[in-house]
């Protein structure tokens, strides 16, 4: 497998124009109303626990329906998908016992992604469509306790995460992923993780792909839930040469403006951002119509803040139809060149000018 | 959390890191630690970022800690504290593996403190590469395979290299480097050091011309280290330095803002002289210095002038009090003649003179000492007076008990208690021991000292018989703290209610409070040092405090068990097959050992005294007296220099008539045998080539994890059998104790515990000398395999040379059973008089034994902790039973026996 050849063409078209990566998985597949002997499929008819609500086992069971979902954002505009695979380590995929599952998930999650990209790759050469291959936040955190009466408690280290993002990695490699995606991060720890076991996947394999990076700001405060504000989290990560750094999740494009904002004046890399359609109503449905996200996100394109531009929770392949009409044609954020400093963070960023 | 996301980044031009979050700088931050106090730890780490340190230091290498398990608690609390957090961590420590444990629990982008050449190219690559892995920026000491860089030109070539070797092999990037190019003491007194400051700032310039965008770090508070006890002066040299060095590039410092002078406050005559020191811009400079520092310092007192005797012109009792002060014996009995002659004839007793003057004089003396004005060696020395003065009165007072006797009055004891000392049965050693029991002679505590090797029963019989109000048991050895445990639980089944004190060299607060101390119902405490052991008897005998004392005592010993506990999670560690296969390898059949010219036994009856003084390491000698520093700076210390230059000349003028009047004796017999590897074990083979010995060793089983490192055992410096290649072993015993206990015995009968515990002292150090030239003498003569080697003194104490001799009981050979062996292959006994204890310690106490190895990569190294695999098949290996075997190495077992598998 020969990656240069797709991580020039994805180099090529950052420089050329703004790229759109697709929407929400989640808010697909539950408008097909799937119930749990749909989830479970022939092979796992039998497990032990019930797997409703576990996207991911998708890949396995009903691989048509996550096909047709990726190609209804690719049909949309997208020139990047998401691999299905958000839950897709052994920490997360423990809360449904199926941990010896996981290696499939994520190769198939890519396979299907990867049919997909390539057959509208063939259909519009000109147009080359990309894998990202997606690892999420798993459910635990490795610098925030859940027990209140033990701060110094951890119920996950460093070590266990890296272990299980090497797995979910390799696999989602062995699938065909152009690039891979550490996204909706709530703690910089499960990122640096992560990040530091893809570097190792590289090194032991030869190879080196692209790595886009995408942390989630939890609300207002303007940090992600472990503290961090969004310039010292760029800080925690900027070793690993991301070919992009961005947000995603939790609020809607009118509210994670400023921290977009905020990375793009600081980062010398690409910028992605991919919000959720707004704030979720009362019912816990998200309600913003494709024309409102879409009008925001184009003025960010007009103000020269991204590079890469999708959406989260909530967006569907209009909105992302709508984005990719909002965004053609604008010129890509220029990447600023940063001066050399030592950039060092706790929760806030420090800089010592050299 | 309440930051404007669109804050602009703090910009800094020079950077404070806090220090005091180290415990290797902060003596109240180490208790904290070492108490499992983390909750107050924190609170260290908060004022700190409350009062503007803008990065923090944490280092946790202290080894009584599991350092790795104590990093990782503080930065993950730390991490929960947003307050503390918002801020950059710096993970210093000297050990890789405490750095790496702390690079996994900080979200945030820290530095790496530090990492060096010192090991060589590869180590620092693969430590660069992993520093760069982990995201953060990493301090480089100016550190290289040949040592710690001094000069300019040093400094200059190191950094450049390590600069080459990070931006062109490792990709690391250059603003990311902060080089330390080693921060050290000027005005020392010795010449060669009047450049260092110079050296420094010329450094800084150079390396911030030629090596683009990096930055320079240093320890600020080296540089003044010779003016310790000097605030003003101190913190003027800081300024100072820092006002050069920051011009010069020196953009982050390890600084106490606190002790920081304003450079444009500092008094002109100050400010210039000092500047003279750190520019060096005359020779005359520390002197210079030195001149006026006195003027500054607030509340200062000159040195006393030992010829003065202005101090004979002043009644009795400030007579009686500047001896004792200043511990001069000369006038003793005349002047206590005379207050005694005085209080009679004003129809006094001669106890007035003991509880007037001399305990006067006594509590100066225990104040100063207190205060850390006065030092051990002083205070030892003041007892010596006390003592004089008592035995000269005591003929008086029983004189009067007998008048008093014939009229039926009876006395009760009128001192502060009465305290039964002993070093326990099988441990022979006792210096500290007599140092804590004069400390507390001094302190009007009546001593019942039970000498050394005293079994358990005697301490009990004896405590009883004396009604004595506190025990104190001290011990050097590992097997001494087993001994303690068992004597603290006789204590509580035969129903004893007094204190117990432990003390000693391998004796420790997390020992104490995890063995001892719930074998024994009442108030048992650990006592680190004698200055501390005045403090706490007293708190255990005053009716009020014991309570408060023994309660606080309880109360932290059971918080240092649960920290302890939760840092026991067993440290990870390999099977032993796993362990052997990565056992040290070299190339038998490129390898060939040098036979030894003669194979068999030596003996060296009578070794010239003399030749031994010139390969004193004079550094331990002050450990003993409780005065901290390196020989020779030590003698010219700001602080204990003079108390340390009056000791050595002392201990010189004493060897002198040791060797000239003969008190001691020193003997040696050392052998040498063809010998083979047999696995973990080596054969040593006779004349005739039969097996005559088989010595046991221990592989280290710890888990490298990807680390090139072997899991090391003496036997792998031994060409295995296999190889067909035939090698040598070397076993050698000396002592230079011979003679000591009559001497000492004398002196102590003298009243003179001063001259008892410095004759000791120096038969220790003469016994360490004489292992080191017997060394020196085996490689050039006897065994001959570098007939060429010289080397200083100094090189000799650093172990530059070729080959080890490890000693059965220390790190390398942690199983003082196999002095057995040892004792047998050489007959130490009949060839060189020491004898082995029940525990395995040499008597006299004053002797080394080990064995010697000669293979080049032949290195020191901790077997450390082990499992029960191992355990299991060396209890096999020699004969013996398991929970025997696992008695022994109980320091080493990375498991408790008392759980058994299955």
């Amino acid at each position: 497998m020969n990656s240069v050849p797709k991580t020039q063409a994805l180099e090529k078209a950052l420089a050329a124009r703004i790229l759109v990566l697709d929407g929400a998985m989640g808010t697909m597949i539950q408008r097909r109303k799937l119930d749990e002997a749909a989830y479970r499929g022939a092979r796992f008819a039998n497990h032990k626990i019930d797997v409703k609500g576990n996207n991911d086992l998708l890949n396995l069971t009903q691989p048509t329906i996550i096909r047709e979902i990726h190609e209804e954002y690719l049909a949309a505009g997208a020139d990047i998908i998401e691999t299905n695979t958000f839950s897709g380590t052994r920490i997360a995929q423990a809360d449904y016992a199926l941990e010896d599952v996981v290696p499939e998930i994520n190769r198939e999650g890519a396979r299907l992604a990867r049919a997909a990209a390539d057959a509208f790759t063939a259909k519009t050469p000109d147009k080359p469509r990309f894998v990202a291959g997606a690892l999420g936040p798993t459910n635990k955190t490795a610098s925030i306790s859940p027990n209140v009466n033990d701060p110094g408690f951890r119920a996950i280290t460093f070590d266990e995460l890296r272990a299980a993002f090497r797995e979910q990695a390799e696999a989602l490699v062995d699938g065909g992923a152009d690039l891979l995606l550490v996204e909706t991060i709530i703690d910089t720890l499960n990122a640096k993780a992560a990040l530091f076991a893809i570097d190792e996947m590289f090194e032991a394999r030869g190879i080196k792909l692209p790595v886009m990076i995408s942390g989630t700001i939890t609300d207002q405060s303007g940090r992600l839930l472990s503290g961090q504000t969004a310039e010292a989290f760029w800080n925690s990560l900027r070793h690993v040469k991301p070919i992009s750094i961005g947000f995603n999740c939790a609020l809607g494009a009118d509210l994670l403006r400023p921290y977009v904002a905020e990375l793009s004046r600081v980062a010398d890399t690409y910028i992605s951002a991919y919000p959720n359609a707004g704030l979720p109503n009362a019912f816990g449905e998200y309600d913003e119509l494709p024309e409102a996200t879409a009008g925001h996100i184009g003025s960010w394109a007009k103000d020269g803040l991204v590079n890469i531009v999708g959406g989260c929770c909530g967006t569907t392949p209009d909105h992302i139809h709508a984005i990719a009409k909002s965004i053609a044609g604008v010129r890509p954020r220029a990447v600023p060149v940063v001066e050399p400093a030592m950039r060092l963070s706790g929760l806030e960023p420090f800089k010592l000018a050299s | 959390m309440n930051a404007s996301p669109t804050t602009e980044s703090k910009v800094a031009t020079f950077v404070n890191i806090g220090e005091r979050t180290n415990v290797t700088g902060s003596a109240k931050f180490k208790k904290l630690i070492m108490a499992g106090d983390f909750d107050a730890a924190l609170d260290v780490a908060r004022q700190q970022v409350e009062s503007g340190a803008q990065i923090i230091d944490i280092n946790m290498d202290e080894a009584m800690l599991d350092s790795e398990a104590a990093m990782v608690r503080f930065l993950n609390l730390i991490a929960a504290e947003p307050d503390i957090s918002r801020v950059p961590v710096m993970i210093d420590s000297s050990k890789w593996s405490v750095i790496e444990a702390g690079l996994k629990c900080v979200q945030g982008k820290p530095i790496v403190n530090s990492i060096s050449l010192k090991e060589g190219e590869a180590a620092f690559i693969a430590a660069a590469k992993a520093v760069r892995r982990y995201g953060a920026a990493v301090v480089v000491m100016a550190f290289d395979e040949k040592g710690q860089a001094d000069t300019a030109d040093r400094k200059v070539e190191i950094c450049t290299r390590s600069y080459k070797v990070l931006t062109e092999k490792v990709g690391f990037p250059a603003e990311d480097i902060i080089f330390d190019p080693n921060i050290f003491a000027v005005a020392t007194g010795i010449e060669e050091h009047n450049t260092y400051a110079l050296d420094f700032i010329d450094a800084c310039k150079r390396i911030r011309a030629t090596l683009p965008h990096v930055h320079i770090s240093g320890g600020v508070s080296n540089v003044s280290f010779s003016f310790r006890g000097n605030e003003p002066v101190r913190e003027a040299i800081h300024s100072v330095f820092l006002y050069h060095a920051i011009k010069a590039g020196m953009d982050m410092g390890i600084v106490n803002a606190g002790q920081l002078a304003v450079y444009a406050d500092i008094p002109a005559e100050l400010k210039e002289r000092v500047e003279d020191v750190i520019l060096n811009r005359r020779p005359d400079a520390t002197d210079r210095l030195l001149e006026v520092a006195e003027k500054y310092k607030s509340g200062g007192s000159g040195p006393a002038k030992a010829a003065d005797l202005a101090w004979r012109n002043q009644d009795v009792d400030a007579r009686l009090s500047h001896a004792l002060v200043n511990g001069i014996t000369d006038f003793i009995d005349a002047d206590t003649e005379e207050a005694r002659a005085a209080a009679e004839a004003h129809g006094g007793r001669p106890l007035d003179v003991i509880e007037g003057p001399l305990m006067n004089g006594m509590n100066v003396v225990g104040d100063l000492f207190g205060a850390g004005k006065m030092f051990l060696p002083q205070v030892v020395k003041s007892a010596r007076v006390m003592k004089k003065a008592v035995a000269y009165l005591i003929p008086h007072i029983e004189a009067e008990k007998a008048r008093n006797a014939a009229k039926g009055i009876v006395e009760a004891s009128q001192n502060n208690g009465k305290i039964l000392l002993a070093t326990v049965k099988g441990d022979v050693h006792d210096i500290g021991k007599n140092i804590v029991g004069v400390v507390l002679q001094c302190n009007n505590y009546e001593v019942v000292d039970l000498g050394v090797m005293v079994p358990c029963a005697k301490i009990l019989e004896t405590a009883k018989e004396v009604k004595a109000d506190i025990i104190g048991l001290s011990g050097l050895i590992t097997p001494s703290l087993d001994e303690m445990v068992y004597v603290a639980r006789e204590m509580e089944r035969t129903g004893f209610k007094v204190p117990l004190l432990i003390g000693g060299a391998t004796t420790s607060k997390v020992h104490t409070a995890v063995k001892i101390a719930p074998g024994y119902e009442n108030p048992t405490v650990y006592v680190p040092d004698a200055s501390r052991a005045v403090g706490v008897a007293g708190s255990l005998m005053s009716a009020e405090g014991r309570k408060a004392f023994a309660a606080e005592v309880k109360a932290e010993y059971a918080k240092v068990r649960e920290a302890h506990n939760r840092g026991q999670q067993a440290k990870r560690r390999q099977p032993i097959a796993a362990a052997r296969a990565n056992a040290f390898k070299t190339d038998w059949s490129a390898y060939k050992p040098e036979k030894p010219h003669a194979l068999g036994i030596s003996v060296f009856d009578d070794y010239d005294l003399a030749e031994l003084t010139r390969t004193i390491d004079w550094t331990p000698f002050f450990q003993t007296w409780e005065l901290a520093g390196k020989y020779p700076a030590i003698l010219d210390d700001a602080v204990v220099g003079q108390s340390a230059r009056s000791l050595f000349n002392d201990a010189q003028a004493m060897l002198q008539r040791l060797i000239g009047e003969k008190w001691l004796t020193a003997r040696a017999v050392t052998g040498f045998w063809a010998a083979n590897s047999v696995g973990d074990d080596i054969e040593i083979y006779g004349a005739d080539g039969k097996t005559v010995a088989v010595l046991h060793t221990l592989r280290q089983q710890m888990v490298r994890d990807g680390e090139s490192r072997a899991n090391m055992a003496l036997a792998d410096f031994i060409a295995p059998k296999s190889s067909g290649v035939t090698d040598y072993i070397g076993a050698f015993a000396v002592t230079s104790g011979i003679g000591v206990e009559a001497k000492a015995a004398a002196f102590e009968r003298d009243h003179d515990d001063y001259s008892a515990i410095l004759l000791k002292a120096l038969a220790d150090r003469l016994a360490e000398s004489f292992a080191e030239r017997m060394h020196q003498r085996v490689r050039r003569e006897f065994w001959g395999y570098a007939p060429e080697e010289t080397f200083t003194n100094e090189e000799l104490i650093a172990e530059s040379y070729r080959g080890i001799r490890p000693a059965p009981g220390y790190p390398a050979c942690p199983d003082h059973t196999e002095k057995a062996t040892l004792w047998k292959l050489l007959d130490v006994k009949n060839n060189a008089g020491i004898d082995l204890t029940d525990s395995f310690a040499m008597w006299p106490a004053a002797s080394v034994s080990g064995f010697y190895f000669a293979h080049p990569e032949a290195a020191y190294f901790g077997v450390g902790k082990i499992e029960r695999d191992q355990v299991e098949d060396y209890a096999a290996r020699k004969g013996r039973a398991l929970d025997d075997m696992e008695r022994w190495l109980a320091p080493n077992l990375n498991y408790d026996p008392v759980r058994k598998a299955g």
